[in-house]
This record gives structure tokens, C-alpha cells and sequence, in this order.
């Protein structure tokens, strides 16, 4: 019975994408809004990763050596430095956010209004708090350190330049995301979207900050770790 | 619209993969730690990143209940990357090999990151 299962469902789901694709009306049997957000977030990560590969790129092929994350990174409080603090904290509250935001979605759908807007507005203010702290590590590394696009006193002058350039892209997706996902929140707390019957909007939203949820996993594994 | 209905699951779905994804960031911010180092390092990085990446699309972005064209037309594309990766990072270590040869040979040369 289960292999059944299993079989009629492979067959369907390469029937699926023949059917879909040869629809005479819409090819994406999804609400328009989910799959643009969907083609936006497949550009948006080609962009993000021109600048991880190049950042790769510049770090390969440093004849000076790269300076150490670990090393960089890490806070010390009152005794031992301890490596990637912050950023492990950043990303502690990156994936809460990540969490909120998939609650809000399903009790959208649940037609609560109340508890949508709590949970969006809790993934909006974590946002906050992680650009908040993105803000310091860059005030701490351009004032502290003297890390600058050109060159820094560390290792190789690509490393200010590749460091900027990717956590200000990422630091700017996730800023526009707190004010997005804090304008659907009100639209939510209003009741419009009882109104229109459906809180499709609010996954879209969704999309859109587990994305950038996502390049912080990249950024994090490929700048900060390795 | 059926496709709203469709889109519901039970909350603990979430929970269980928010805490996973809790578990993994744990493992990967470990790896530093302990200062692992060489191929164990980078294939522990890749696996988590791999893990977490996954779990994300599949389950907070619901990828997994999606339709067929809906996946295949989002998450084939980035394949495409996967050669670049490849090409970029052979011409890197050519380009890396190529410049410790010259810049050891052309002593008058002054070494300068800056031109």
C-alpha cells in the first residue's frame, strides 16, 4: 500500500511538472504573488552568490595570508577571548527569527489575527536586534581594528573590502525585511487581509525572511567558519 | 483558494526543525571551537550548512509540499552555480600558484597590494 503510495506519487509528480508546464492558462498553479516572490529570491541568490564566489575568488588567490575569523571575531569578556561569540549569538537570533516568522505563517492561515501579528512583529524586532549587532561588529572593525575596502593591519587588503560588501548586502536585505514584514504586520492587526480572505501575504513575507535566513547560513559557514 | 488549506501544518512541525536547526548551528559553531582543522573542518562546515539550508527550504518555506514545476523551476538554476564555483576556484589556485612563482622570481618588483 505504502510503495503504491510512493509510486503513484512519483508518477504524478513527473506528470505534475508535464501538466503544469503545458497548462494553457498559468504554469505555476500557486497564488501570483508566492511564485514572483519565489523568482525574486532565485535572482536575489544568483547576486549573492557573484559575491560569495568572488570573494572565494580574491581569497585564493592572496599571496598575503587571510585573516584569521576565529581571531577577528572574537569578544572577550573581562578574561579569555572567546572565538565567533557574537556571530553564533547573531545567528542564535537570526534562526529564532526564522521560527517566529514560520509560526505567524500557520497561525495566519488559522485565521488568527492576534497571534500573527505578535509573532511578525517578534521576527521583525529579532531582525532589528541582529542588524543592530551587524552594526556593532562593523564599528568595532572599522574603528577598533582600522579594517578599511583597501586594507586592514590583519592580512589581505581584500578582506575589508569582501567582508563590507557581503554582510552590507545581507545587513540591507535584512533591513528592508524588518520594515516589509512590520508594514504586512499592521496590514494584519487592520484586518485587511480578513477582509481580502486569505493571509497569503503573510507567507510571502515569509519567503522573503527565510531567505534571508538562508544567505546568513552561507555568509556565516563561508566567511565566518571556514 | 484549496491551495490556502493545503498550506496548513501542525505547529510542531516548525518547533521540531526550529530546534534542529538550533542543534546544527550548535555543531557548526563547534567545529570552530575545538579548532578543527583540514578536510575535516570544511566537510563538517559543508554538511551543516548543507543540513540547515535544506531544512529551511524544505520545511519553513514549505518547499517540500509544493508542486513539482514549482521546485524543479526554483531549486535547478542554482546547479548552474556549481560550475562556476568549480571553474572560479581552479583558475584561482592557478592564479595563486602562478603569482607565488612570479613574485618570488621578480625580486625588484616591490610586492605592493596596492596600484
Amino acid at each position: 500500500m505504502a510503495s503504491e503510495a510512493i509510486a503513484s506519487t512519483a508518477e504524478t509528480r513527473v506528470g505534475s511538472i508535464v501538466n503544469d508546464w503545458s497548462d494553457d492558462k498559468q504554469t505555476f498553479q500557486v497564488p501570483w504573488g508566492k511564485a514572483m516572490m519565489w523568482i525574486f529570491l532565485l535572482s536575489d541568490t544568483f547576486i549573492f552568490s557573484c559575491f560569495l564566489v568572488g570573494y572565494m575568488h580574491v581569497r585564493i588567490t592572496s599571496t598575503i595570508p587571510w585573516p584569521n575569523p576565529s581571531e577577528v571575531f572574537a569578544l572577550s569578556f573581562g578574561g579569555q577571548p572567546i572565538p565567533l561569540i557574537l556571530i553564533a549569538i547573531m545567528t542564535f537570533v537570526l534562526i529564532t527569527s526564522s521560527g517566529t516568522m514560520a509560526m505567524a505563517v500557520n497561525f495566519g492561515y488559522r485565521r488568527n489575527k492576534k497571534a500573527t501579528v505578535l509573532l511578525m512583529a517578534a521576527t521583525a524586532l529579532l531582525g532589528a536586534m541582529f542588524v543592530g549587532m551587524q552594526a556593532f561588529e562593523w564599528t568595532k572593525l572599522i574603528v577598533d581594528e582600522g579594517v578599511r575596502p583597501w586594507g586592514n593591519p590583519m592580512g589581505a587588503p581584500q578582506f575589508g573590502s569582501a567582508f563590507f560588501m557581503i554582510t552590507g548586502f545581507h545587513g540591507m536585505h535584512v533591513s528592508a525585511g524588518v520594515i516589509y514584514l512590520s508594514i504586512i504586520a499592521n496590514r494584519v492587526r487592520r484586518g485587511d487581509y480578513d477582509k481580502k480572505g486569505n493571509y497569503e501575504t503573510v507567507e510571502i513575507a515569509g519567503l522573503y525572511w527565510h531567505f534571508v535566513d538562508l544567505v546568513w547560513v552561507f555568509i556565516f559557514a563561508f566567511f565566518y567558519l571556514w | 483558494m484549496s491551495a490556502a488549506e493545503g498550506q496548513q501544518h501542525p505547529i510542531s512541525v516548525y518547533l521540531w526543525i526550529w530546534g534542529l536547526l538550533f542543534v546544527l548551528s550548535g555543531f557548526s559553531y563547534m567545529v570552530d571551537y575545538l579548532q578543527l582543522q583540514g578536510y575535516l573542518r570544511w566537510s563538517l562546515i559543508l554538511l551543516f550548512m548543507f543540513l540547515k539550508a535544506g531544512f529551511i527550504i524544505a520545511i519553513f518555506m514549505h518547499m517540500a509540499w509544493e508542486r513539482m514545476a514549482l521546485i524543479t523551476a526554483i531549486l535547478l538554476p542554482p546547479i548552474a552555480l556549481l560550475f562556476l564555483i568549480a571553474l572560479m576556484a581552479v583558475e584561482g589556485e592557478y592564479i595563486f600558484t602562478i603569482r607565488e612563482l612570479i613574485f618570488s622570481i621578480v625580486d625588484f618588483i616591490p610586492e605592493s597590494p596596492h596600484h
